[in-house]
């Protein structure tokens, strides 16, 4: 029988909730990293006791944990006794070293970004907000990061080297923070093509690989926003989340500032769907595990409140890829409810029916056994909940 | 012995109950201190002072016998009374919001 694993990040730690397949009973492990911002857990497809979290503090900086055991025991990668020094005595623990890549021979790295000012600003690394395992090899993951880049690492995390044709490319001078900070959120792997990734940056758009992140091209054609001088510019459009099935890597589903989009040809171009959606303002989208064309969104008030209109938490399912949408509202609060539910916060498992997660940042973990009809808390008053990802055990 | 607090957070992190004890030769300077702490402790690398420039990190501060010694060069020798133990020296997560 299977098993599932949710791995969510906080404001204040990590929590590991495991259910069996009935998923009607959870049990919650943690506080992991008590005190600390979890950002994000994420396991290796290949071997899903590899888990990789961003552990990361405004005091203490960015740092690395892995588990290979399913989250019981965890440790900042390259710190175990043996592998304490370096050939030559020094000390390694480089395993929380996220240097931008400034050698002139790979991609041209640029210094600046655009500044909420208009001005120019250094690069500065602050966090990693995503984590995304290779769909092949345990020990090969990205890691998007804060201000905007994607780093990788081949040793399960020991040491970490950034992909920096992304940040070199002629148009890194353009991208500028959203209000969350100038992030890469988002890495979606190709499952049908290793070399081709795609990102997401918030406030510079969608940007697409196809040779394993030498160079990159923005994919942000379609896509308007008005809160920007040029609303059909090349970059510059806040993306906050893209959604993928794995089965059909070459339809795109996007959730921006404003509007929920489409694309059905890898990113080239985007047609909006955002259809009769109260608010097409939200952070997370997600895909169906088995209906390539049934997405998830859950609509937010905006530009400033973020929170559920009319303080009515609702989930809005699409069957037919955006355009046509449901409220699906059993089992979650329908008034007074205003907790907002962030980019990297929603997840879906893979068995039957599909079940899909949520957190909240008012720190519940609502979940769906069946594809969204009813929903109900499976952990509250967390704290407030940044990440969720699930993990389906056989 | 030279004695080093650190704050919760890193205690934690380096799995460290109680102080860090340190035998060091030489002027014991806050640079030769913090290397001699992370060469003990990798994982506490970066979380002190930048990986590269080893700039102290904004919110991280550094006390000694009363004194706040933050702002000082990090190879200005440190109190005798830091190097032969009879105080810790603390490296505090500063205060910002309560």
């Amino acid at each position: 029988m299977s098993n599932v694993r949710v791995l969510v990040g906080t404001r204040k730690g990590a929590f590991i909730l495991t259910s069996d397949g009935a998923r009607k009973r959870w049990k919650v492990s943690g506080p992991h990293f008590a005190g600390w911002e979890i950002y994000h857990l994420k396991g290796s497809p290949v071997n899903p006791d590899r888990i990789y979290a961003s552990q990361t503090s405004a005091w203490f900086g960015q740092i690395i944990q892995r588990s290979d055991d399913g989250g019981k025991n965890w440790s900042t990668p390259g710190s175990s006794p043996e592998e304490l020094q370096s050939s030559n005595g020094m000390p390694k623990g480089e395993s929380n070293k996220f240097v931008y890549d400034t050698s002139p021979g790979t991609g041209k790295p640029i210094t600046t970004h655009q500044w909420y000012d208009g001005t120019q600003h250094p690069w500065e690394f602050k966090r990693v907000w995503h984590l995304e395992p290779s769909l092949h090899d345990p020990d090969h993951v990205y890691a998007g990061v804060e201000d905007a880049a994607i780093f990788e690492s081949k040793d399960a995390g020991k040491s970490w080297h950034e992909l920096a044709g992304l940040r070199g490319s002629d148009t890194g001078p353009k991208w500028q923070p959203g209000a969350g900070g100038m992030c890469l959120h988002t890495i979606l792997l190709d499952s049908k093509n290793p070399q081709r990734i795609f990102v997401a940056i918030s406030a510079a758009g969608a940007f697409r690989t196809n040779d394993s992140g030498k160079t990159w091209k923005p994919i942000n054609s379609g896509l308007h926003s008005e809160y920007i001088p040029d609303p059909n510019a090349e970059v510059g459009h806040c993306v906050h989340r893209i959604a993928m099935h794995p089965s059909r890597p070459n339809t795109l589903f996007m959730q921006k500032h404003w509007d929920v989009m489409r694309s059905d040809d890898a990113g080239d171009s985007w047609r909006e769907v955002s259809g009769n959606l109260p608010s097409d303002f939200g952070f997370p989208i997600d895909v169906h595990a088995h209906e390539p064309e049934t997405i998830y969104v859950v609509p937010i008030k905006s530009d400033s409140e973020h929170y559920p209109p009319s303080g009515r938490l609702r989930v809005y399912r699409s069957r037919t890829g955006g355009n046509e949408w449901e409220g699906l509202t059993k089992g979650l609060p329908q008034r007074n409810c205003y907790v907002n539910v962030l980019r990297d916060a929603m997840s879906v498992d893979s068995l039957e029916p599909c079940g899909v997660y949520f957190g909240t940042t008012g720190g519940q973990v609502y979940a769906s056994m069946d594809a969204g009809d009813k929903w109900k808390p499976i952990v509250r008053d967390l704290p407030a909940v940044l990440s969720v990802e699930v993990q389906t055990l056989q | 012995m030279i004695r080093v607090i650190l704050p919760p957070n890193l205690r934690s992190l380096a799995h460290i109950e109680g102080e860090v004890g340190l035998e060091l030769n030489g002027t014991l300077t806050q640079r030769s201190l913090l290397d001699a702490v992370e060469a003990k402790y990798p994982m506490l690398r970066g979380t002190m002072r930048d990986h590269v420039t080893q700039v102290r990190r904004p919110m991280v501060r550094y006390f000694a016998c009363g004194e706040d010694l933050s702002h000082e060069s990090p190879d200005t020798p440190l109190p005798d009374a830091i190097a032969n133990g009879a105080e810790p020296f603390l490296i505090i997560g500063a205060i910002a919001g309560g």
